[in-house]
């Protein structure tokens, strides 16, 4: 009985009840913003805790579910994708969100990536890009601007920067692609809550201060409303009238279209901020391989049953 | 009226180029001959490439099917009859040795005739040399006899050497038709019809034609049984288990395990998942398992090297996992269509750090079946991985074992989705058998973060050496307390006398018919086979007291004693030898072979009757 009136109660949560412990990340870090975003969803759309998983990799931002009060798979480098699929697969119930970073998910991980998007399976990913290794300390990620001095780049990274945005909307069956900064919370929150709505691998690269290793890398922006560009559309990111007359560089994108997506993908600066693509007519892979069959023990036997009649040598009674 | 000669087994092989059907002609013997009631064992004989050059040594593809009177446990040692496609291929397993001295050869006599003269004379040349070593070849129309029917031979030689077999086997050509049926059932009638009508040709034309006829007694079954291959009953073990996501990425020889489970799973509401490669299956299995659905991985050798790492994830974080790993010759891409048992040691101490897991080793191709079936209880019950083993020789063989009779109890209970008991733990081992409740999601009050981090039972991240140490220690002491349940190794013979044999996986039918044979000699022999290799059970150190010799019999590496460098300070020992020396601190031989072959029963009686020489020696000295 009491458990009955309990759970009514329960339907409506507040941010502690999402909230364990103290991150460990340093002052600053752009990975606080991104969980105070995340529990304020939990919160708004009453996620019940014991039904909601974020699936992480390795490196810092990857201590992400220690630090909410949901279940969480803090698992081995590069491999959060695959793990949170294998969830999916298994619970369709569940709300699954993935937290990697620039290193676990570009780099160490980046063939369950591309095959992440082509599955397509119902999973939130949150991709926090500092452009730098930071629980290693400071060597050049895939996505480090060229030039960028690390420990192990000491002249400098040799290469041009990966493009996160541009590889996954070059992939079959993209479905969700935007990207929000830190340091706009109200607009990351925005973006996060579209991509928890959106049926399908939604994928949100979040461009992350690092101030420990990377303390420069993104001031111009911070500092400089201009070199961001919000990207509105009623069926997109819709702009406050603090944010609109904050950042008066903006425009309207449709997400519908994949080719004006890919074009501005390939902005680096001014940054653009927003949904980029999203498509909800792209088939999950759970919905296209489970069943809706029951398992029970006598689906299994009568299916075992038949298999075996398959194989049979029945008694020869023939002789 | 032909004289028919009575035998009490026979090994037959069917030899071709790759494509032409002998496995299938081979397979359809086995099963008519194990529906008139014969033990057979079939065992594939299968070239490197998917389409090797016609006419080549290196390209013999085919099958091996041992029929006998009573039981039949191995593919045995030396062929008696073989009906080969061309002479090329034919050289391919004379080259091998595994013809018998006179073996009876039923040749293809269509390359005496060939256009191209050096075919030509390379097959008169060929059967001149089989002649002058002793073989009873005889040139059979294979071909010119179809086109006669009007069929192309390409399609349907192996329906007339079917035919041919039933007759020279005495076999019942109603269920050779009725065989038929099945295999091409899927197809229409007259893919059924032209086929029936090859094997009815073919066994007219031997009746004929053919001075020789034999007949291998049979005991009609009084049960029924299935036939099928090791990966086969894998697949249909992972079925009965009640595990519903298997992840897999494509290896050979494991791929054919999941084909099958493919082309069936759904119908019981399961997914068989094909990965982007072999650590996202295992990942994918760990993320199924730990949201409450235990799940497998099925893979061979170098995939299991590359799942290792998420191993190692599932065993700190104490998910239960099943693994399958059929093994292959390795190291690297090695032997990829041969037998080999070279992974018992990756499977035990792979994965960096302490990482205590089962290892199972199935022996049999009812094994096959049962032992995932056991896996999937074991590893949800202690939260541990297991890993079975098995290997390309169970992989491709058949052998027909009782149709199981299924038990609500292999079935796995649903995930458990009611609350956590208060003050319970995500980590709460208890003290005397590391066991702790699984929290699944989904399940009230169980809410926590579960890393590969070294954590403290509320599942935080350690920082404190101690607990580091408990975690550790817990782990390890699931395997002992699995360990006190598990019954002691049967002996096979007398539990003491001079040597005892000791064996693990696919070795297990060879090795006993050797020492069967060695016993009806006289000789004091026994053997022990071990299913359970980590944690070992109980009773091996005594049983090995009551023997004055222990030897392995394995199919991976040892360095052998007869080497110039070879001596007691650098010697590599076989990898059962090596764990049980270890354990129990006795003199453990070992003698292996790893030619990719299964090791013959022959081989084996050899060794033992060395070893039984020394044995006495060591007596009388």
């Amino acid at each position: 009985m009491n458990e009955c009136l309990l759970r009514l109660h329960d339907e409506r949560f507040e941010l502690e009840d999402y909230q364990s412990g103290v991150p460990r990340w340093c002052s600053g870090c752009g990975d606080n913003a991104i969980l105070a975003a995340v529990q304020k969803l939990c919160r708004d759309e009453s996620l019940h805790p014991e039904k909601t998983v974020f699936v992480s990799g390795i490196g810092c931002s990857s201590r992400f579910p220690h630090y909410m009060k949901t279940y969480g798979f803090h698992g081995i480098h590069g491999r959060a994708l695959p793990i949170a699929e294998g969830v999916r697969m298994a619970r369709p119930d569940l709300h699954v969100f993935v937290n990697t970073g620039d290193g676990d998910c570009c780099s160490i991980g980046a063939a369950h990536w591309v095959h992440a998007v082509r599955y397509n399976m119902d999973l939130t990913v949150l991709l926090h890009d500092n452009e730098i290794y930071g629980l290693t300390k400071k060597q050049a990620s895939p996505t480090s601007p060229r030039g960028t001095r690390s420990n192990t780049t000491p002249r400098g990274a040799h290469l041009e920067a990966l493009n996160p945005l541009t590889v996954t909307l070059g992939i079959q069956n993209v479905s969700f692609v935007a990207q929000a900064v830190d340091w706009i919370p109200e607009v990351l929150y925005q973006i996060v809550k579209a991509a928890f709505h959106h049926k399908g691998f939604s994928f949100v690269r979040i461009l992350q201060r690092c101030p420990e290793w990377l303390p420069e890398l993104f001031e111009p922006y911070v500092k400089d409303p201009r070199k961001t560009l919000l990207l509105k559309h009623k069926d997109g990111l819709q702009l406050s009238e603090a944010i609109a007359r904050t950042y008066s560089n903006n425009r309207e994108h449709d997400p519908a279209s994949l080719a004006a997506a890919r074009e501005m993908a390939t902005q680096v600066d001014p940054i653009p901020v927003g949904i980029l693509y999203r498509n909800e007519a792209v088939p999950c892979y759970e919905d296209l391989r489970r069943t809706t069959k029951v398992r029970t023990a006598d689906l299994i036997r009568s299916g075992l049953e038949a298999e075996f009649d398959k194989f049979t040598v029945w008694p020869c009674t023939r002789n | 009226m032909k004289k028919i000669e009575t035998l009490r087994e026979h090994i037959v092989e069917v030899i071709s180029d790759s494509g032409e059907g002998a496995q299938r002609c081979g397979q359809s013997l086995g099963s008519i001959a194990a529906r008139m009631g014969n033990g057979i064992w079939t065992v594939e004989i299968i070239p490197a490439e998917i389409r090797p050059p016609a006419r080549s040594v290196a390209g013999a593809s085919g099958i091996r099917i041992r029929i006998g009177a009573g039981p039949v446990t191995n593919g045995g040692d030396l062929t008696d009859l073989v009906v080969a496609f061309n002479e090329q291929v034919l050289l391919g397993r004379v080259r091998a040795g595994e013809l018998k001295r006179g073996c009876t050869i039923l040749l293809e006599s269509m390359w005496r005739e060939h256009k191209d003269p050096i075919v030509k004379s390379n097959f008169l040349e060929t059967l001149k040399g089989l002649g002058a070593a002793g073989y009873r070849v005889r040139e059979i129309p294979m071909d010119a006899e179809c086109r006669k029917l009007g069929l192309a031979p390409e399609r349907g030689k192996n329906m007339f050497a079917l035919g041919m077999l039933c007759s020279i086997y005495s076999l019942d050509l109603q269920l050779g038709r009725e065989q038929i049926a099945l295999a091409f059932g899927k197809k229409d009638r007259k893919v059924v019809e032209s086929n029936v009508k090859l094997l009815d040709a073919g066994h007219a034309w031997a009746e004929a034609n053919l001075d020789f006829k034999y007949r291998i007694p049979a005991q009609a079954p009084t049960e029924p049984k299935i036939v099928v291959n090791g990966n086969t009953a894998l697949a249909l073990g992972v079925l009965a288990s009640g595990m519903e996501i298997c992840a897999m990425y494509p290896i050979t020889p494991a791929t054919s395990a999941s084909h099958y489970l493919a082309d069936v799973f759904e119908k019981v509401g399961g997914v068989v998942h094909q990965a982007e490669d072999e650590i996202a299956a295992c990942t994918f299995a760990i993320g199924a398992s730990y949201a409450g659905k235990c799940a497998v991985t099925i893979t061979s050798g170098p995939g299991y090297s590359l799942k290792q790492e998420a191993i190692g994830l599932a065993v700190m974080a104490e998910i239960p996992l099943v693994v399958v790993n059929v093994q292959r010759g390795g190291p690297s891409t090695g032997q990829p269509t041969k037998a080999e048992q070279g992974d018992l040691l990756a499977a035990m101490f792979g994965s960096h750090g302490d990482a205590p897991k089962v290892v199972m080793a199935a022996s049999t191709i009812e094994d096959c079946f049962y032992s995932v079936i056991t896996a999937r209880k074991i590893a949800e019950t202690f939260n541990m991985v297991v890993v079975v083993l098995t290997d390309a020789n169970l992989a491709t063989s058949q052998q027909p074992f009782p149709r199981p009779q299924f038990d609500p109890a292999w079935i796995a209970p649903p995930a458990d989705q009611s609350a956590v008991p208060e003050g319970v733990q995500p980590d709460d081992w208890e003290a005397a058998t590391g066991l702790a409740r699984r929290f699944i999601p989904g399940q009230p009050r169980g809410m926590h973060a579960l890393t590969g981090l070294a954590h403290d039972r509320a599942s935080h991240v350690a920082y404190d050496p101690q607990i580091n140490e408990e975690g550790m220690h817990f782990r390890s002491l699931k395997l002992a307390a699995l360990q006190k349940t598990l019954k002691a190794a049967p002996i096979h013979g007398d539990a003491e006398g001079d040597v005892l044999v000791i064996g693990w996986g696919s070795t297990k039918g060879a090795i006993e018919e050797a020492v069967d044979g060695l016993r009806a000699e006289g000789a004091r022999v026994s053997s022990m086979h071990l299913r359970f290799l980590q944690p070992l059970p109980p009773g091996i150190g005594e049983a090995m007291k009551r023997f004055k010799k222990v030897i392995t019999i394995e199919a991976n590496w040892c360095d052998r004693p007869g080497d110039e460098l070879i001596d007691e300070n650098n010697r590599r020992y076989s990898a059962l030898a090596l764990l049980l020396r270890a354990r129990y601190l006795l003199d453990v031989d070992c003698w292996s072979e790893v030619k990719g072959q299964p090791i013959k029963p022959s081989s084996i009686q050899q060794v033992v009757r060395d070893k039984l020489a020394h044995a006495s020696e060591a007596v009388t000295s």
